[in-house]
């Protein structure tokens, strides 16, 4: 039931990438350097281990309208992988077209080695079950009626399926819906309706389970126990589990691998740090966002802004702590080309501009900052049309923006902090409030170019 | 109906704390236990309608005790020893149709001492036309089930794609264009529903879907259609228009153990072949990706479930001409009383049809409200619309 990382698992992903350390990494640019492994024809199976669920070359249409255009992706047994994308960028299809729901027009989908399109519903059924996005479940059905439903494969029509009461009370138990297994399915939450539809898919005991949007409805209790519950099954089953899912920061936590869907093409597919870049998503979202990453979970989290502006031109930040490192998020977040420090080592900002991939100068903190750091802190300064200066600056930090000639001051504490900095003789251009802090430094860069005329 | 609630285990308080275990335990969680409940529901409505049929024997012009009847009814169960098949021939519009006919030798079972004149009254003229009535409730109930169930749709009924409609519309033909033949009339009926549900089922599927909406919209349609045909056949019924009228208003007066011969075996072949897939039924509930991701090749179902049905309506009411709301009202009872599991409403709701067909019918040939016989039709819809009413304000009626 913990909703840990999948350490050992990615070990037998035929294209798992880089291993767990290649997950924990500071280093981002290392990881965009070997984002080429998340290219999907990548995705190939190897050798020593076949995918469960292998999608090749997939072309959907409906009437004129392409919605996946020859899309490959496979899941391996015991691989968790999560589909993420807008909305109408084929998920749903792409999982229809897995379940059997949906025949392509081209391409192949096998499921345990057969092609499921040449097979009965009834075949497909016992290797594939399915979660879907809403089910109509208000009727008197019990919820062991509704569980049971899910040996339907299993049935011949006039003989019994002789595993059906264990299978059932299995799910009952693994969903912990055992204890209102009696009630009607009519009565129960939409959070416990939704358990009742998985554990109706795990009494169908099938290699491979597909999920459309298991967690759109739930509470923050229920999407983590829901996906948790997925995660284990994949771990203790082996089961190959891919789920359509729109909350990215939960589809980075519980999945091994993240397969991102753009207009019916997959753009990429690969462990959710290496995936889950601000580019890919702003081509899959049309989202500016800072893709950061969890100090609890260690998953990668994103952090979407609303896309107004685009910055073109380079940006020193100077500062630390929170402010210092919403700014630093935001900025990257926009496109600016980000610089950062003298931080202290261990700083929030410090953290996030390691997983931006932000060049940042670092001192140890509670030291004076030596000549080196020093030095490359002025090259960055030199380099940056502007300069955020966010949150707490110490004087050492003030000392070294002194000289540039346009600084934005971030997240300041009111206009005490910005006096005592035209005191020291910091020509402040503009003060700016964290979330405006992309405006101001435009508008900033705005003016010096006027003045450069 | 209420017997037998003692097996109604909905009601027994399973829920609570430690049902989990419990119901773990005695392994009621699942399967296996439908069918018994199936069975004792079964069980119980058809010791109903045998009370109900009974009853129904005694009443009448000549009133007959219970004993009388009984025993008269004991000697009239008939096994069949020998079955021929021959064919005779039905001409219509000076083409002659060939028509299979199956005679069958009888061998009574027993021969208990009973009045003469009881015994003539109660097997010649009571029993048949109650048999027929419950073979009629049993397939317009059973169907009706079904198309309940089929088409998600509370309001659904057995002729819901046309099916009395093509009935009507052949059978006033017949009465109307004065077409004679064995079984002629009751032939016409039943291929005129049979055709108007293949034609309803054509119009409403595209690349092998029939999507139930489409077929619901396009039974709608035929309908209207079909009764602007009935209507002008009647028009132009000259003197036969009081026998069409009465004909469309169904009824049981000419009813004989010929009549109970043929349908019978249609009305209980189809509903064994749809009870095979009471399953499959429950499953097509959660709609029909649902149903095709739990291995239900949802077309194949459809396809059988609506031939099936169209056809044990088709063979009622081509006997008996239009009946309603038996099909609509009596699945409703049945699925408040037991439930909405197929397995258990289907048997129920055909047997508990039987018995109410059974029932107005009876009231329907004493007349009790009229002073003189009644089409059983109407009987059925001045007792069944208020009872529905009455569900409807009172129970959630409104859902499946």
């Amino acid at each position: 039931m913990t909703p840990d990382l999948p350490g050992p698992l990615a070990a037998l992903l035929p294209d798992a990438g880089p291993d767990e350390s290649g997950r924990t990494t500071t280093d981002r640019a290392n990881a965009a350097a070997a984002s080429d492994v998340t290219d999907p024809d990548a995705t190939a199976p190897d050798a020593t281990t076949d995918p469960l669920v292998d999608v090749r070359d997939v072309t959907v249409s409906y009437g004129d309208t392409a919605v996946l255009s020859e899309v490959s992706l496979s899941v391996a047994p015991g691989e968790f992988v999560g589909l993420v994308g807008r909305n109408g960028a084929g998920k749903t299809t792409l999982l229809k077209a897995i379940n059997g729901l949906i025949t392509p027009e081209a391409g192949t989908v096998r499921v345990d080695g057969a092609d499921v399109h040449a097979l009965s519903a009834r075949e497909t059924s016992r290797r594939v079950a399915t979660v879907p996005q809403d089910t109509t479940l208000a009727f008197d059905f019990t919820v062991a009626d509704v569980v049971e439903m899910g040996r339907t494969p299993y049935h011949g029509r006039l003989s019994r399926d002789s595993d059906a009461t264990a299978a059932v009370e299995r799910a009952l138990a693994r969903t912990e819906t055992a204890r209102f297994a009696d009630r009607v399915v009519g009565s129960l939450s939409g959070g416990e309706r939704q358990r009742v539809v998985l554990a109706r898919a795990l009494a169908q005991e099938t290699p491979a389970l597909v999920l459309d949007e298991p967690t759109a409805s739930l509470d923050v209790n229920h999407q983590v126990r829901t996906l948790a519950l997925v995660r284990d099954l994949v771990e203790t089953e082996k089961t190959a589990a891919l789920a359509a899912i729109h909350d990215l920061d939960l589809a980075a936590r519980f999945c091994d691998r993240i397969a991102v869907l753009a207009d019916g093409d997959c753009l990429a597919v690969g462990p959710p740090d290496e995936v889950l870049t601000r580019d890919r998503l702003r081509t899959a979202f049309d989202a500016d966002a800072a893709v950061l990453s969890n100090p609890v979970t260690r998953a990668p989290t994103v952090t979407p802004f609303p896309s107004t502006v685009e910055l073109d031109c380079a940006v020193h930040v100077a500062g630390s702590g929170p402010a210092a490192a919403a700014t630093l998020a935001t900025l990257s977040a926009a496109g600016a080309s980000v610089t950062a420090g003298v931080l202290p080592a261990g700083d929030v900002a410090a953290a996030v501009a390691a997983d931006l991939g932000v060049e940042t100068v670092t001192a140890l903190p509670f030291a004076p900052v030596d000549a080196e750091a020093e030095a490359a802190a002025r090259d960055a300064l030199a380099d940056a049309d502007v300069v955020a200066l966010a949150g707490v600056a110490p004087p050492s930090v003030r000392a070294l923006v002194r000289d540039h000639d346009r600084v934005v001051r971030v997240g300041a504490d009111g206009d005490e902090t910005s006096d005592g900095e035209r005191d020291l003789g910091i020509d402040i251009a503009a003060t700016s409030g964290v979330d405006r802090v992309a405006e101001t430094v435009r508008a900033a860069l705005a003016t010096r170019l006027e003045a450069d005329d | 109906m209420g017997t037998a609630t003692e097996s109604d285990d909905r009601s027994g308080g399973a829920a609570g704390a430690g049902s989990a275990a419990q119901s773990a335990a005695d392994g009621s969680v699942v399967d296996g236990r439908p069918w018994v409940r199936a069975a004792v529901w079964s069980a119980a409505l058809t010791v109903v309608l045998v009370v109900t049929a009974l009853a129904s024997a005694t009443v009448g012009p000549v009133s007959l005790d219970l004993p009388t009847v009984a025993t008269a009814a004991v000697n009239a169960i008939g096994v069949p020893t020998s079955v021929g098949v021959s064919v005779g021939g039905l001409s219509a519009f000076g083409v002659t149709v060939p028509v299979p006919s199956v005679r069958a030798e009888y061998t009574y079972l027993f021969d208990l001492p009973v009045d003469r004149t009881g015994e003539v009254i109660v097997r010649r003229i009571r029993l048949p036309r109650i048999a027929l009535a419950a073979v009629v409730g049993f397939a317009l109930a059973a169907a009706g089930t079904v198309m309940q169930g089929f088409f998600r749709n509370p309001m659904a009924d057995p002729s819901i794609i046309g099916v009395s409609s093509g009935a009507a519309v052949g059978a006033v033909a017949t009465i109307a264009l004065s077409v004679s033949g064995p079984f002629g009339l009751q032939l016409s009926a039943f291929l005129g529903a049979i055709l108007t549900a293949f034609a309803v089922y054509l119009i409403a599927t595209d690349g092998g879907r029939t999507p139930v909406a489409t077929l619901l919209l396009a039974g709608v349609a035929v309908q209207t259609f079909l009764g602007a045909v009935t209507s002008f056949l009647l028009l132009h019924a000259g003197q036969d228009l009081e026998r069409a009228i009465y004909w469309l208003m169904g009824n049981l007066d000419n009813a004989a153990w010929d009549e109970v011969a043929v349908t019978l075996p249609v009305a209980v072949g189809g509903f064994l072949v749809l009870l095979a897939y009471a399953r499959d039924l429950n499953v097509l509930l959660l709609g029909e990706e649902d149903a095709h991701t739990l291995g239900i090749e949802v077309e194949r179902t459809k396809r059988v479930l609506l031939a099936v049905s169209s056809v044990v309506t088709a063979a009622a009411v081509a006997v008996v001409g239009v009946i309603g709301f038996v099909g609509l009202v009596v699945p409703h009872m049945l699925r408040l009383v037991v439930g909405p599991d197929h397995r258990v409403l289907l048997p129920a709701s055909a047997i508990g049809g039987a018995a109410f067909l059974v029932a107005t019918d009876t009231v329907a040939r004493v007349g009790v409200f009229a002073g003189g016989p009644l089409p059983v039709g109407i009987v059925t819809a001045a007792l069944g619309a208020p009872f529905f009413l009455y569900l409807l304000r009172t129970r959630e009626v409104h859902s499946l």
